[in-house]
């Protein structure tokens, strides 16, 4: 049996630079296989909602070819694709009750009893009850909701979402991005979601590609971007990273030894993605949740191979599940380290002197000539 | 100590009430002037016509009161030509507008990009001229020998005016058509200014989300744009219509005494023949129909709560 790809979206070389000179999308090439939740995620101004307009039609691209399935629709305008989107802000129309609101696209294309589909659908997102009102009427999470039915009705091959949850409140968000989920599962369409909150990327979608500048950072499952970034915006975008300067100094095996402050950090070299020659700088990162943080006084119990570090407690936070530290060590200024508050130590406070150690399985590599702080200014950008 | 200077200073409690009590007459004397205004300048002048159009008498021996509602049929009876003259012409002007007027705002909320302030200033502009000078430069424009008849007669437009009945021989001044010209322009700029207001207000994404949900640019202007304008096609219609049904100064200059509307009639009776109640009967008669025909036309186009 052959895959249905009628559902792909393949953009090939595909860009869009505005009337007065600036690129918003630099030339890209994806494919988003049939049936998958694909998450375009960035910071405001990465490109990402560009992009999706142009899928949808709404932006004439500079360059390169949208194709949906085997058919090419770069030169159809919008109301000739068959894909369907989630507005910003919903965009309902305010003239029309909810119920004419869902049925436009089915009466658009010439279909006379709309009755049965609009009430099956109206029910799917939970609003039988509301299809006589007008949308100012509603709640935000329930517009949101007629919103996707407005677009699910047509059975388009691809669902796009532009920012669909932005404008809700978190706990509306979480509740809504579950239900997205389930909708997704249930009707098996492609959905391309534009989002800039890397958590809603990574726990609604199956593919997350990471944008900066126009460009696509980074493409993978979120397992695959959180725990093997490729460059210092992914690692600092997605989650947080510890990022150490290092000096290539001999491999072991299918291990580097690397050179950082005084000590010495074994990172495997499948973990690398930048090139290494003995002498070379490596920027070394590991995630605050895989460290283990030891009181100097007991630095012998710690296991053989594990990568350790010194350093001094800057400060230390508790919220709840685990416990933040800011370590002050000599590789790193800000070293941040999340315990789990399983065995509390009583010795860890601001002040002591410690050991931070991990596996060295869980280091990555990333090309030492980037910018070591890319995507930091973002996260923070989005949110305040 | 910077902890002590930084506190916020506690707030005196007992000043809240007072305020409050001020607070809830501060609304009323607001309105005041409004009202004052609106009671001095409209709604006595109404109670004394009103008065004058019931009263019977003459100008040597004085006029008084004797409820005499004849004069009211009397008039209707006499001037009802002069009053469908009005209702047509003012028709036609605001259709006219209507169809002159949408596809200029259309353009100016959507297309002008950096244009659109020219332009408005543009359609501003005429408001910057006497109106009757305006209409007068209508008489030029129309000229007997003036080069906008001399081309509708060669490409024989005139012709089918004359058949219309809107024109009458090689002329345009003093007929029907010169009217109704007269008053689309001096009443157009009513027609833009609210069509563009309420056009501009609608979002473009609304016109996007047409579009994605199969809806052509045409449908997309039937059911979204058009339906959601309908607050300022409402609103640009009754300032169009309203002034224009009562207006004079276009049947007086561009017209003959074939295209006197009703506010002629009532001007000539008030300032030449001065015979009062007539022209104060006229008045009402006028204000009537008109409150009436808007009443059932928002009825009709039913936008109460688009608005």
């Amino acid at each position: 049996m052959t895959k249905d790809t009628s559902g792909d979206v393949r953009l090939s070389g595909i860009s869009k630079t505005y009337d007065n000179g600036f690129t918003a999308v630099h030339p890209l090439d994806l494919t988003v296989p049939q049936g998958s939740f694909f998450a375009l995620l960035g910071a405001s101004g990465c490109g990402k909602t560009t992009t999706l307009r142009m899928i949808a039609g709404l932006e004439d691209p500079t360059s390169g070819t949208v194709h949906l399935g085997e058919q090419e629709v770069t030169q159809l305008p919008p109301y000739k694709r068959p894909v369907n989107t989630v507005f910003q802000s919903y965009a309902l129309f305010p003239h029309l009750d909810i119920f004419e609101n869902v049925a436009f696209g089915l009466r658009r294309r010439g279909i006379k009893s709309v009755k049965k589909q609009v009430e099956d659908m109206l029910e799917l997102v939970q609003l039988g009850e509301q299809a006589r009102k007008k949308p100012h009427q509603l709640s935000g999470g329930q517009q949101q909701r007629v919103a996707v039915a407005r677009a699910l009705i047509n059975h388009p091959k691809v669902l796009l979402l532009d920012e669909p949850l932005g404008a809700l409140d978190l706990k509306l968000r979480r509740q809504m991005q579950l239900e997205l989920k389930r909708i997704q599962t249930e009707v098996g369409i492609t959905f391309i979601h534009v989002t800039h909150d890397q958590e809603e990327a990574m726990t609604m979608a199956d593919t997350v590609a990471v944008m900066n500048a126009g460009r696509v950072e980074q493409l993978g499952s979120p397992t695959d971007l959180y725990e093997n970034p490729q460059t210092t915006f992914v690692a600092n975008f997605l989650g947080t990273s510890n990022l150490i300067e290092a000096e290539v100094d001999s491999k072991s095996g299918d291990d580097i030894v690397l050179k950082a402050g005084g000590g010495k950090l074994v990172l495997p070299e499948a973990r690398c993605s930048a090139p290494t020659t003995t002498g070379g700088k490596v920027l070394v990162g590991v995630r605050p949740e895989k460290i283990s943080l030891t009181h100097a006084d007991d630095a012998g119990e710690i296991a053989e191979g594990r990568n350790r570090i010194t350093g001094r407690i800057a400060d230390s936070s508790f919220i709840g599940v685990s416990t933040q530290y800011v370590i002050d060590s000599p590789v790193c200024p800000e070293f941040e380290v999340y315990a789990q508050n399983i065995d509390r130590d009583a010795r860890l406070v601001p002040g002591a002197e410690v050991v931070l150690h991990w596996n060295p399985a869980h280091t990555f590599g990333l090309d030492a000539a980037q910018d070591i702080d890319a995507g930091v200014a973002e996260v923070e950008e989005e949110a305040a | 100590m910077a902890a002590v200077t930084e506190a916020p200073p506690l707030a005196p409690a007992p000043e809240k009430k007072p305020p409050r009590k001020r607070g809830r007459l501060v609304p009323y004397w607001l309105l005041l002037p409004g009202i004052l205004w609106l009671i001095i300048f409209f709604a006595l002048p109404m109670i004394y016509q009103a008065s004058t159009s019931v009263q019977t008498g003459s100008l040597e021996e004085g006029y008084k009161v004797t409820w005499h509602f004849a004069t009211y049929w009397n008039a209707l009876s006499e001037y009802w030509p002069q009053f469908l003259r009005s209702v047509l012409y003012a028709t036609a002007a605001t259709v006219l507008c209507l169809l002159l007027g949408y596809p200029l705002a259309y353009l100016i909320a959507f297309r002008a990009g950096r244009w659109r302030n020219l332009i408005m200033i543009l359609v501003i502009a005429p408001f910057f001229t006497s109106f009757l000078i305006r209409t007068l430069a209508w008489k030029t424009i129309l000229a007997d020998n003036g080069p906008v008849v001399h081309t509708l007669n060669s490409l024989h437009i005139l012709d089918l005016t004359n058949w219309l009945g809107w024109t009458a021989g090689d002329r345009v001044l003093a007929t029907p058509l010169a009217v109704v010209c007269g008053l689309t322009y001096n009443f157009l700029p009513f027609m833009i200014l609210p069509l563009y207001t309420s056009l501009e207000r609608i979002d473009g994404r609304l016109h996007e989300a047409a579009g994605d949900l199969y809806a052509k640019p045409f449908t997309t202007f039937r059911k979204v744009t058009f339906p959601l304008s309908m607050p300022g096609v409402v609103s640009g219609t009754l300032l169009t219509f309203i002034p224009a049904a009562g207006d004079y100064v276009n049947a007086d200059l561009l017209g003959s005494t074939d295209t006197r509307m009703v506010g002629n009639v009532i001007q000539t009776q008030f300032l030449r023949i001065l015979d009062y109640p007539t022209a104060a009967a006229l008045s009402f008669i006028l204000m009537a129909a008109i409150l009436v025909m808007v009443t059932f036309y928002i009825r009709r186009s039913g936008t109460e709560d688009l608005v």
